[in-house]
């Protein structure tokens, strides 16, 4: 009878103890998705009382040719910055995993930007975007190309945002770097033996075993582009020609300029959704890829 | 390894030193245009080293805005929302990580679950909920939800709770101890480099948090930093001089918590990163 007691006792504590993040939970996650799963299915400016519309701000989506171009941004960008995050980190953390003295300060040189993302890295990189006088083109006239318009141009606008968020490799890199650090040398030293060469040692012994860092990098970067705003917001606002919309942007403007709060909760809906799917044809498929020591063969 | 050795290596050493001057150009060109005169920050081709460097530049910058105001309302809000994460996610943590209770187990997938769980998602209904309680033009819907723990942090801390022999919290239960004297005097003392981690990660969040205060914050007397940089930017549109300036010093304090604490930055990104 004590023992029950006890263990019961343990289980109280348990619960007491998360009471915090369980009331959280249920205030600030569970509870705001339920209510905006109801505004989605109303016209609410917040001045009025909400009205129901059904199911019309999600039909209204599929004609708003916005909606479209800011899926397009979206997934362009994903398209375009998930793999270079992917191999660019690797190969800075393969960099950083050289055996040298003061390889520390390379650390610190390459994750710092890291550190300072938010307004001030943009306004940075708006300066270098500059077409007169900004470093890129100054760089590019020296070579005797006429740079672009960079982010006043519908056509570079984009790829003068993923530029600019190569910067902040570093994170991504660190993260590769703990992978690394992971690997067995004698497995290492064992492949060499055997007549491997250093790519292939680096193809079929270090990448099998830091496939997981891979996967976990994947789904962090894909969740990370969907949820882009501050840039785009800082530095295109949306344009030029809605170049730039990124779907949060999109949300944010809906949301808090025009006041269409069910259009703005549909939005969010549907971004869950379209990240929840997301997630999960990455899961599905990892275990194609992604080895886990012990757990397979 | 030998015969690919010398080559190899040295290819990979000037690599790095390239890649590493890359990195650091984007911040060297803010220092020097951050120390220009109006009439030279356009001069083709650019000085490098601005000669004379003019520093007035910063004290001009900083009078067009109160940037100590909104630089006074950024520790406030990083303050109170580092003793949220700090007392929450402790005692949050520690039960995850030591206490037996049904449930426990499913609970913890769903913290692993909102960890990724975007902001934006659940971005309109909070704020119906934070303008329902009038707290619109206030540091409360940026602090407040600090106390009720956040997911990445349980995570972190549990994680770090678990590498901890249990010994001395045996022996201290036998003596007589509850939990919360145990989290108070056994765990907490050996956890300093984790609750560290925790901190400057959320001193760096909040400081560079940007969609959250431009939500909520309207008044510009409440404004946080990266509000006032937006700000600066938007009403002094050509003056990249002073931009810079300005932008230099409110990346400083994260820059310099950075330097001071590289160690635990790296470790709690590699921690959370590589377990995940």
């Amino acid at each position: 009878m004590p023992r029950l007691s006890a263990s019961r006792r343990e289980a109280l504590t348990f619960y007491l103890c998360i009471s915090p993040w369980l009331a959280g939970l249920l205030l600030f996650v569970l509870g705001p998705m339920l209510v905006s799963l109801g505004i989605s299915f109303t016209r609410w400016d917040l001045l009025s009382p909400p009205i129901f519309v059904g199911l019309r701000n999600y039909e209204r989506m599929l004609g708003d040719p916005l909606f479209w171009q800011a899926l397009k941004v979206t997934a362009t960008y994903t398209l375009l910055y998930v793999p270079t995050e992917l191999v660019g980190g690797l190969a800075l953390a393969l960099l950083m995993n050289q055996r040298i003295p003061g390889i520390v300060v390379f650390r610190t040189i390459f994750y710092l930007p890291s550190v300072i993302s938010g307004v001030a890295f943009v306004v940075v990189w708006m300066w270098i975007f500059h077409p007169e006088a900004g470093l890129l083109n100054v760089a590019l006239a020296q070579i005797g190309v006429a740079g672009p318009r960079w982010l006043t141009d519908p056509h570079t606008a984009l790829s003068a945002l993923w530029m600019m968020s190569l910067w902040g490799l570093g994170r991504a890199a660190v993260i590769y770097l703990a992978g690394l650090k992971g690997v067995p040398k004698e497995l290492h030293e064992a492949a060499i033996i055997d007549g491997a060469n250093p790519w292939q040692v680096f193809r079929y012994v270090t990448i099998p075993l830091i496939t997981p860092t891979i996967f976990f990098n994947l789904v962090l970067s894909m969740i990370a582009t969907f949820q882009t705003f501050t840039s785009a917001f800082v530095a295109t606002n949306g344009g030029p020609l809605d170049s730039t919309l990124f779907f949060v942007l999109y949300l944010y403007r809906q949301a808090f300029e025009r006041f269409s709060m069910g259009y703005a909760a549909a939005l969010a809906w549907v971004l869950l959704l379209i990240i929840l799917a997301l997630t999960l044809l990455v899961v599905r498929f990892a275990d194609r890829w992604v080895y886990y020591e012990g757990t397979r063969r | 390894m030998r015969r690919y050795g010398v080559v190899g290596r040295a290819l990979a050493l000037a690599l790095l030193f390239v890649v590493a001057a890359l990195f650091l150009v984007p911040l060297l060109w803010m220092i020097s245009s951050s120390l220009k005169p109006d009439y030279e920050i356009f001069a083709v081709p650019p000085q490098l080293i601005p000669n004379p460097p003019r520093w007035a530049n910063y004290s001009e910058a900083l009078t067009f805005l109160p940037f100590g105001r909104y630089t006074l309302n950024t520790l406030v809000i990083s303050a109170v929302t580092i003793v949220g994460h700090l007392l929450s996610c402790t005692v949050v943590a520690y039960a995850f990580a030591r206490l037996r209770a049904p449930g426990r187990d499913a609970l913890f997938l769903v913290v692993l679950a909102t960890m990724m769980l975007p902001y934006p998602v659940t971005m309109v209904p909070l704020y119906i909920l934070f303008r329902a309680l009038g707290w619109i033009n206030t540091f409360l819907p940026l602090t407040v939800p600090a106390f009720f723990g956040s997911p990445l942090y349980i995570f972190l801390l549990r994680q770090f709770f678990l590498t901890l022999p249990t010994d001395l919290e045996d022996a201290a239960r036998i003596d007589g101890a509850n939990t919360a004297q145990i989290i108070w005097h056994v765990i907490l003392p050996l956890s300093r480099p984790a609750l560290a981690t925790v901190a400057i990660f959320t001193f760096q969040a909040s400081w560079n948090d940007f969609l959250a205060p431009l939500i909520y914050l309207q008044n510009p007397q409440n404004y946080t930093v990266t509000l006032g940089l937006q700000f600066f930017r938007t009403s002094y549109t050509t003056n990249w001089g002073y931009l810079m300036a300005a932008a230099l010093i409110t990346m400083l304090p994260v820059v310099i918590v950075f330097l001071l604490a590289q160690r635990l930055f790296i470790e709690g990104i590699a921690m959370t990163g590589g377990k995940g």
